[in-house]
């Protein structure tokens, strides 16, 4: 890291607002990600934390707000003003996603070679001169495997190189994403649940795999999460969200004994919040209060044709639109919406 | 003004005969996502066996009072039209069913493709002609109105009322909904898919009977090849309409049938279709979902 | 026909009994479904009035076949089917490891007979002979090797459905045919002209279709397709409409010699050979190889190139792809450009070929074999694709020469008329035979230690 800047954050976030139509999922929203440190970003479901991502990494245009980022040179962007791949290319964010976003069919160094692709566009004279066999292309793809073989080792995925994608197991699969988002050079790393669905073990390996992130690249890091141990353990900041709106922001032993934080989470007025305050670290607990059915086990089923413009997809964006007033009014519009045919048991979690 | 509401009233008529076969393609890729391209030459079944049944009617009797004709054409040609269509999801989409999207889309041409030279093998490949069967035209304040075009906007509402009936009032259509929106779940909840997908198939394919049998009655004649153009054009009044969405198939194809012929009478008859297409695009560029259809969210 | 597909209950009662049983349902639903169309025709008597003819006959053999194929199919067939698969078990997976030669060196092998065709053709049944083997299969499959190579860039490797790719090989051929016959251009400065042209119209009709997905752009590349070809019918003051265009010169090998026997640079002349119409064919063979080849090493080389990565990127997952920075507009548009700038050569060769084109050519049906190659073959796979072009192409060429079915069925049968039929019904067979095409699998692009196919069960197919 350069270091130059080290007191400007390297994300700030002023009063950010986005509305689906009539539902605000985030209503005025600041907080700051300090440079080098990791960010927790957390808050029951429906809370507008992939919201937040989405706008930060350019896949909403908020409607109202600010996001600045700050790169180590000093180069300021206004994220919400550029198409998302640019923030990529240019301000260097990097995300993953929820529900993992591999190219399933593509090889483990594939995909990291694929996240090179701007820069081995310029190596490859823009097809033109790769194309000839001209130009410094060789190199740059010797280079590019190289960058790949240092995160295929970083993440532990060096004997699976080869191997499809689509073929890792889930935990593996949570790793690669994050090195193929390193592949993209990124100062900062924005990561939607990378724990989620994964074993103690596989979770461990994750920590470990973040804060040697930041270490040794010294990216800054942004992460949603859900599992308490996870953030307790590796953010240095947590940011905490309820219904779009910032309850609590400070250090993770400071949030963890804020009021309005058990509030959100274990719902109002508990005599007990004391108590239960220790649980607070369980996932299981979270997730039960959330209502969260785990991630299903592996990305396959998410892209079939099936998914096409039937309901289930606004439903789903539906999930994070709570209106801020009264959650249960929501979901009751949204059962109604539903064709009399929808079951009550409804198939996936809202997408938070 | 009087030029302009005949051309109104061609227009619709033409409209319903598109939006009947356009609910076919709409309401199969609803439920299982994949465009029939089959289905326009489902459409020259319908028309073809009602063409057939005309000539086996008047070959039996001497004469058949012409609504008895016009009836006893189209059920023939519903239960034809049925039993293709159901042959061909059971024969060609139901062994590919949630494997790969692009291959039910190729034996839906290849079905197209069989089936219009199987008609042109065993029936020939030229025009069929039969005598009007329909003929009075009424003339209201200098507009005339065929009784053919009353009775293809009389048969049209009928349908569509029974159709909306059934789909929105019965618990066969509420199975459709539900596969339509979560096939897996709704199997659990004890959907008989198969079934349902069947029916689904067997009522599109006899919406495009009715619409051959009056397309058959309106211009007298049909060929071989007469389902690639009115279905694509029904194809394309559907996904104008908004893919998946009923209502939206029929708006849709009122609009083809509407710009088809207001283009002919005030520009050039040669670049109607054009028109057509051109209009489709345009729409889509602004409205990609089409008029009527859900807007595709973008999950992220 | 009927015999695929529902295979409840197979293993209750002995499969005779279950055969037959099926065999009678086949009967019945055959019987239903070709009634009115088999046995009974409508022809126009002397009078032009329609009449029916019947056939029963010809219904009642049909209905026996259906019913006896159904019995073979549910008694035999699947039995056989389903021991293999479980004698197969899991040992299938392993196999292929062993590299034989003929393997190794499949496609060097595959193009030195390529180059060969001609020679053995020659050599066997005679220059005159030749004529039509060279032409009939060598030049007209290639054509659509060539063709569906080019789509397979947008649909196999993007990802994007395109019903109307035809369209561009209209723009290349009547680029070539227009300026050839307006202004006497020759063959090699419009060809690369006509792929130019060919690739502006992909990024032209491209650049609107963008925002769509899936079915969507199917659509409207269907509608674009036949815009394009309702506009070449209609525009009569340069197209000359469904007239058509005649006279389009032959291509010349760069000046040195051509193929018009008048012309005094005839090959003929040129190398003191016997005149023969077999020189053209031989010559318009090797040119469409060569462009064919040429169409396969620029996909293999465009696929270890970050563009080519990206395409398949895009076929993935699109949303991914945006996360890594890639300009996914860019992308496709290239995509676009670069597959109907060979559909564009291959257009320009078809014109200067047949030497006379018409919008009849580019009807939506060209576009929907291309596609059915494509997919048939296994998105992406160009030997695959090759393969699906030399089988449907290929297959219904053959159809032609099967003059000895006359004997079986009289002297009145064509089989070209059957063409179009089977053609539709082996679409159908194969796709459910094989749902990913003959060559599922695909090559990696880069690799640490050895490069291993990936599995079809990975790869998607896009969303559009």
């Amino acid at each position: 890291m350069a270091g130059t800047n080290l007191q400007t954050p390297i994300l700030q976030v002023d009063h950010l607002s986005m509305k689906f139509g009539g539902l605000v999922a985030i209503g005025d929203l600041s907080f700051t990600a300090p440079r080098g440190e990791i960010t927790a970003l957390i808050g029951p479901n429906g809370a507008g934390k992939t919201t937040v991502f989405n706008c930060i990494t350019g896949f909403y245009k908020p409607t109202e707000g600010m996001i600045t980022m700050t790169r180590a040179s000093g180069e300021k962007f206004l994220l919400e003003r550029m198409p998302d791949f640019q923030i990529t290319a240019k301000a260097k964010v990097a995300r993953t996603f929820q529900n993992i976003r591999l190219f399933s069919g593509m090889t483990v160094l594939e995909n990291l070679l694929v996240a090179q692709h701007n820069a081995l566009m310029r190596a490859s004279g823009f097809t033109v001169l790769g194309l000839l066999g001209l130009g410094g292309y060789k190199d740059a793809s010797r280079a590019s495997i190289e960058k790949a073989v240092y995160w295929l080792e970083k993440a532990d995925l060096m004997d699976r190189a080869d191997d499809p994608a689509g073929d890792l197991s889930y935990g593996a699969q949570r790793r690669l994403e994050i090195a193929r988002a390193m592949c993209t050079g990124p100062e900062l790393l924005c990561l939607d649940e990378p724990a989620a669905g994964l074993n103690p073990k596989e979770s461990l390996a994750l920590n470990e795999l973040l804060l040697g992130i930041r270490r040794d690249s010294g990216t800054s890091i942004l992460l949603i999460e859900h599992d308490m141990a996870v953030v307790m353990e590796i953010s240095d900041h947590v940011v905490v969200l309820e219904y779009g709106r910032k309850i609590s922001d400070g250090s993770p032993a400071s949030v963890r004994s804020d009021p309005k934080v058990i509030a959100a989470y274990l719902g109002v007025d508990d005599e007990e919040v004391g108590d239960v305050l220790v649980e607070v670290g369980d996932t299981s607990v979270i997730e039960e209060l959330d209502g969260v059915a785990p991630v299903a086990q592996g990305p396959a089923e998410t892209s079939s044709m099936f998914e096409g413009p039937i309901a289930d997809t606004v439903e789903e964006a539906g999930g994070e639109t709570i209106v801020p007033a009264s959650p249960a009014a929501s979901k009751a519009a949204q059962v109604e919406a539903e064709t009399a045919a929808k079951s009550p048991v409804e198939p996936k979690g809202p997408a938070q | 003004m009087q030029y302009f509401i005949q051309q109104l009233i061609n227009g619709l008529t033409l409209g319903s005969i598109y939006g009947l076969i356009a609910i076919g393609y709409t309401m199969v890729y609803g439920i299982i996502g994949m465009i029939n391209f089959a289905h326009g030459d489902i459409f020259m079944i319908g028309a073809f066996t009602a063409l057939i049944v005309f000539l086996i009617l008047s070959a039996i009797f001497y004469s058949v009072p012409v609504v008895v004709a016009l009836l006893i054409m189209m059920v023939v040609a519903m239960i034809m039209t049925s039993l293709y269509n159901w042959t061909i999801e059971k024969v060609a989409y139901r062994p590919l069913r949630g494997s790969f999207r692009l291959a039910p889309l190729i034996t839906a041409i290849g079905m197209s493709i069989a089936l219009s030279n199987f008609v042109q093998v065993t029936q020939g490949p030229r025009n069929k002609p039969i005598p009007p069967l329909v003929t009075d035209v009424y003339n209201v304040y200098g507009i005339s109105i065929s009784l053919k075009q009353i009775v293809i906007a009389v048969v049209t509402i009928v349908l569509l009322t029974l159709f909306w009936y059934l789909v929105n009032k019965t618990s066969l259509g509420r199975a459709q909904r539900a596969c339509e929106q979560d096939r897996k779940m709704a199997a659990l909840l004890g959907v008989d898919v198969d079934r349902t997908i069947s029916i689904t198939f067997i009522m599109g394919a006899s919406l495009a009977a009715v619409a051959g049998t009056l397309f058959l009655m309106y211009y007298g004649v049909v060929a071989f090849s007469d389902g690639f153009v009115p279905g694509v054009k029904a194809f394309t009044a559907a996904v104008l309409g908004g893919i998946g969405s009923i209502p939206g198939a029929v708006l849709g194809g009122l609009l083809i049938g509407l710009i088809e012929s207001l283009w002919s009478a005030y520009f050039s008859i040669d670049y109607k279709d054009v028109a057509a297409f051109s209009i489709l695009a345009i729409v889509l560029i602004f409205l990609p979902s089409g008029l009527l259809g859900r807007p595709e969210v973008e999950k992220v | 026909m009927t015999a695929i597909s529902d295979n409840t209950a197979r293993s209750t009662s002995s499969p005779y009994g279950e055969a037959i049983r099926q065999a009678l349902y086949a009967a019945l639903l055959s019987a239903g479904l070709f009634f009115f169309f088999i046995g009974l025709e409508s022809t126009q008597d002397i009078s032009n009035r329609l009449i029916l003819r019947s056939h029963w006959g010809v219904l009642a053999t049909v209905v026996a076949l259906v019913a006896i194929g159904r019995f073979l199919f549910i008694a035999f067939v699947l039995p056989a089917v389903d021991r293999r698969r479980a004698n197969r078990g899991p040992i299938a997976v392993v196999a292929e490891k062993d590299q034989s030669f003929l393997r190794r060196h499949r496609f060097k092998i595959m193009i030195a007979l390529l180059v060969l065709y001609p020679v053995i053709i020659v050599s066997t049944v005679g220059m005159q002979g030749s004529l039509k083997w060279v032409n009939n299969f060598g030049v007209q499959v290639l054509i659509y090797v060539m063709l569906a190579w080019g789509l397979n860039i947008v649909v196999g490797l993007a990802g994007l459905l395109d019903l109307g790719y035809v369209a561009f090989y209209a723009v290349g051929a009547y680029a070539y045919a227009l300026l050839g016959t307006h202004f006497g251009l020759s063959f090699w400065i419009l060809l690369p002209a006509a792929g130019i042209m060919a690739a502006f119209w992909g990024v032209l009709l491209g650049f609107p279709v963008l925002r769509l997905r899936g079915d969507y752009l199917a659509i409207v590349t269907l509608a674009f397709g036949e815009i394009i070809r309702l506009v070449l019918i209609n525009w009569r003051d340069v197209t000359k409409g469904s007239a058509g265009i005649s006279g389009i010169p032959k291509i010349t090998f760069f000046g040195w010699f051509d193929f018009n026997v008048s012309s005094p640079n005839y090959i003929g002349k040129v190398f003191d050979i016997p005149t023969s119409g077999a020189y053209y064919t031989i010559f318009l063979y090797y040119l469409i190889l060569a462009l064919a080849l040429l169409t396969a090493f620029v996909t293999i080389r465009l696929r270890r190139l970050p563009v080519g990565r990206a395409w398949e990127a895009l076929r993935e997952d699109e949303i991914a792809c945006r996360s890594l920075g890639i300009n996914t507009t860019n992308t496709k548009l290239t995509a676009f450009a670069i597959g109907a700038m060979f559909g564009g050569f291959a257009g320009a060769f078809f014109a200067a070929r047949q030497g006379f084109i018409n919008p009849e050519s580019f009807v939506f049906l060209q576009s929907a074999i291309i596609l059915a190659i494509v997919v048939l073959g296994g998105m992406g796979s160009l030997s695959g694709i090759a393969i699906a072009a030399l089988v449907m192409i290929g297959g219904m060429e053959i159809l032609r020469e099967m003059q000895f079915l006359k004997l079986v069925f009289g002297q009145n049968f064509t089989p070209e008329l059957y063409r179009m039929l089977l053609f539709g019904i082996a679409m159908v067979v194969v796709m459910v035979w094989k749902p990913r095409g003959f060559v599922g699998s695909r090559e990696p692009t880069a690799y640490l230690k050895e490069a291993r196919a990936v599995s079809s069960t990975f790869t998607k197919e896009g969303h559009g």
